[in-house]
């Protein structure tokens, strides 16, 4: 049983392999991902009710939680495919890992500009080191390092595992930088500064948000498969398969 | 008698080895067999891999598929056992120059968990031509003499199996006459060696080779 | 094994104490920064009061940033990391030992030049000696966790500032709690909470850092 189930992985994590199913499942995500988006955006905009304290500008949290969620979710998946890379020796892993950074990095960019834009009107400053943001801000660089890392390295295969301990020991440390930071925002913070998303959610508003953190995961996915299957053709553009399916087009 | 025992066991084997560097195939399906008392020279022209082959035996790099065995184990299971009884030296040259020819032995063999008496060191360094220059920082020595207490450190460290790369670097016709004589009488206390050079090198014994770079 | 460590803590030591020279440039950094801040902000007492648990902090932090090169950079260069990952004896140890003599020879003497830049600084007496303890706990822990990045960015050319991009963020728990508690004590409250969180972080980093430090080398050995 755990024979076939190692066979069938080997199989489907060889490049060609997961080139060639990669690009029938992208619809399947990009499709959703769009109609939910779209679907989700219309009703965080348009329907959801106004918030009695702040009014309509509280609506940017509709792009802010979901991408400050993705920012941490993509993460997660880096360092566990790096993980994975690493002590499996499964190179569709460290793809996945180094497919995965940008789009990270893009989305704590994201969830860092609407959270100041949110802060303007609340805060009346376009930057408080509230905790949230300063996290988010951490988070980003931990991409970048990653991201630097990677490109700084030539030898491929060396730049995969050690930016893939990278991002393993970054995951061993977000935790401790959240809590200290958390720490830190409660013992310089004055006690009249509003706070990100409240507990006491209005069901109206809820559900948008959650339909956009949905929507975020499916439009991850869509992309990370697009830009994995880039990396599969660049790394393996010596290989006979990746000369053939050039030579159709 | 060397040659008449038919019986050698195998210390070092590699099967199918395949390396690529920088996307370049540098060789696949090595296959390497080396017994006791077996000197095999690595050929190649340069960028050839035999310093990445030399690497992959020693368990630094890892090869891109294949395996290296030591006594029919995989290395890497068998690392302790495998890096007490081989010794490699690469094209750098180890040596702190503030740590005098003395030092500099001793720390080698300090991460070797080896340690040797003082009239074995001198002895040794004797040998190679560098007695008298213990105290000396070995900033103070040219490149050929920090060779030499590199070749110092081989002798002392008594391993079965030395990788060499390119250990006739810097030396002189008397240190490259050293080395050969050095390889002779390892062989002859049944040790073995696997070594890189582009200098000829001239043993008066049997010697196997692998040349790299034909495949592709 | 012990002894392994031994050899290898008393070899760096040994190597560092021949070129002497090169041993205070990471302390003269310290105090030079440190001194920088009441040139740009203000001599006066009061601001540089306020300001001295994070300004000595950072300083510290920087410093031992610097000088981090110096853990393999050398071995690296001559060959000798190599050796190393051929002993016999376990690389964590062998880790251990070098991020041990670092450690002695950068963490050490910055908390033993602490009270100086405390005077410079006007924070109080009852502080000074909490400054120290700090710095006791945490600089191990900067040369544990710079450890991993340094073996990772060792073999990359113009690593520096590489080093520092992946290194800065790892250190900022650190600098939070560290600083912190120089704060707290300042005002004279309890700072067992900030240091029981600081030995904490050194137990994880003691336990965690060498085997990512001892991976990190044998991926950068592998190219």
């Amino acid at each position: 049983m755990f024979k076939r189930i190692w066979a069938w992985i080997q199989k489907f994590s060889s490049p060609k392999h997961f080139y060639r199913i990669s690009g029938k499942m992208i619809p399947w995500f990009a499709v959703p991902a769009a109609v939910l988006g779209v679907y989700a955006l219309y009703m965080g905009l348009f329907v959801a009710p106004t918030d009695y304290q702040q009014g309509e500008s509280y609506r940017i949290i509709f792009i802010h939680v979901p991408a400050a969620w993705m920012s941490m979710f993509i993460y997660m998946v880096m360092a566990v495919s790096a993980g994975i890379g690493l002590i499996w020796q499964i190179k569709l892993a460290d793809m996945i890992a180094a497919a995965s950074a940008p789009i990270g990095a893009w989305f704590a960019f994201l969830a860092l500009v609407t959270g100041s834009l949110w802060g303007k009107p609340m805060w009346g400053a376009y930057w408080v080191w509230d905790a949230r943001l300063t996290s988010e801000l951490i988070l980003l660089f931990l991409y970048f390092g990653y991201m630097a890392l990677q490109s700084a390295i030539e030898d491929q295969r060396t730049a995969d595992k050690a930016s893939g301990l990278l991002a393993i020991v970054g995951v061993v440390n977000i935790p401790i930088i959240h809590y200290s930071v958390e720490w830190w925002n409660t013992l310089h913070q004055g006690a009249t500064v509003a706070k990100f998303d409240k507990p006491s959610m209005h069901i109206d508003m809820l559900i948008p948000l959650l339909l956009m953190a949905i929507a975020a995961k499916l439009f991850y996915a869509a992309i990370v498969l697009i830009r994995a299957r880039n990396e599969v053709l660049y790394r393996e553009r010596n290989r006979q398969w990746v000369k053939e399916l050039v030579e159709k087009l | 008698m060397p040659e008449s025992e038919s019986t050698n066991t195998t210390l070092l084997e590699t099967r199918q080895l395949e390396c690529v560097r920088d996307d370049r195939l540098l060789f696949r399906d090595l296959s390497i067999n080396l017994s006791e008392g077996e000197i095999l020279q690595v050929e190649g022209a340069n960028g050839s891999g035999k310093t990445s082959l030399l690497r992959i035996l020693c368990g630094l790099r890892l090869a891109e598929a294949g395996q290296v065995l030591w006594q029919g184990e995989d290395v890497s299971d068998v690392r302790e056992d495998y890096y007490a009884s081989m010794i490699y030296i690469g094209h750098l040259p180890c040596i702190k120059g503030d740590l005098t020819t003395l030092e500099n032995i001793r720390s080698l063999l300090d991460t070797r968990s080896q340690s040797a008496p003082i009239e074995e060191i001198d002895a040794a360094l004797t040998k190679v031509g560098l007695s008298g220059f213990d105290d000396v920082p070995s900033k103070a020595l040219s490149s050929g003499q920090r060779r030499r207490i590199l070749l110092a450190f081989l002798l002392l460290s008594k391993t079965r199996l030395w990788i060499l790369d390119e250990p006739l670097t810097a030396l002189d016709v008397q240190g490259v006459a050293l080395v050969e004589s050095m390889l002779m009488e390892h062989r002859e206390a049944g040790g073995s060696a696997i070594f890189t050079t582009h200098h000829g090198m001239q043993l008066p014994c049997e010697m196997s080779s692998v040349t790299l770079g034909v495949q592709c | 094994m012990l002894k392994a460590f031994y050899h290898l803590l008393a070899r760096d030591l040994r190597l560092a104490f021949r070129s002497r020279h090169e041993l205070a440039n990471p302390l003269i950094f310290f105090v030079l920064v440190v001194t920088l801040f009441p040139l740009a902000v203000s001599p006066s007492a009061e601001v540089l009061r306020v300001m001295a648990p994070g300004v000595i902090w950072v300083s510290a932090l920087l410093s031992v940033l610097l000088s981090l090169d110096r853990l393999f950079k050398q071995d690296y260069e001559d060959g000798s990391l190599d050796q190393l990952m051929l002993s016999p004896n376990p690389l964590v140890i062998l880790v251990l030992a070098k991020v041990c003599a670092h450690w002695l020879l950068t963490g050490l003497p910055l908390v033993l030049v602490a009270p100086l830049l405390a005077m410079f600084m006007y924070v109080p007496d009852e502080a000074i000696g909490v400054l120290m303890l700090s710095l006791l706990l945490g600089t191990p822990v900067l040369s544990l966790v710079g450890a991993i990045g340094v073996s990772l960015t060792v073999a990359v050319n113009r690593g520096g500032v590489l080093l520092s991009l992946i290194i800065l963020p790892l250190y900022i728990p650190i600098l939070i709690f560290g600083a912190n508690a120089v704060d707290v004590a300042s005002d004279g409250m309890s700072v067992r909470g900030q240091m029981l969180f600081l030995g904490a972080v050194l137990a994880l980093a003691l336990s965690l850092a060498p085997l990512a430090t001892a991976v990190a080398l044998r991926i950068t050995a592998s190219r």
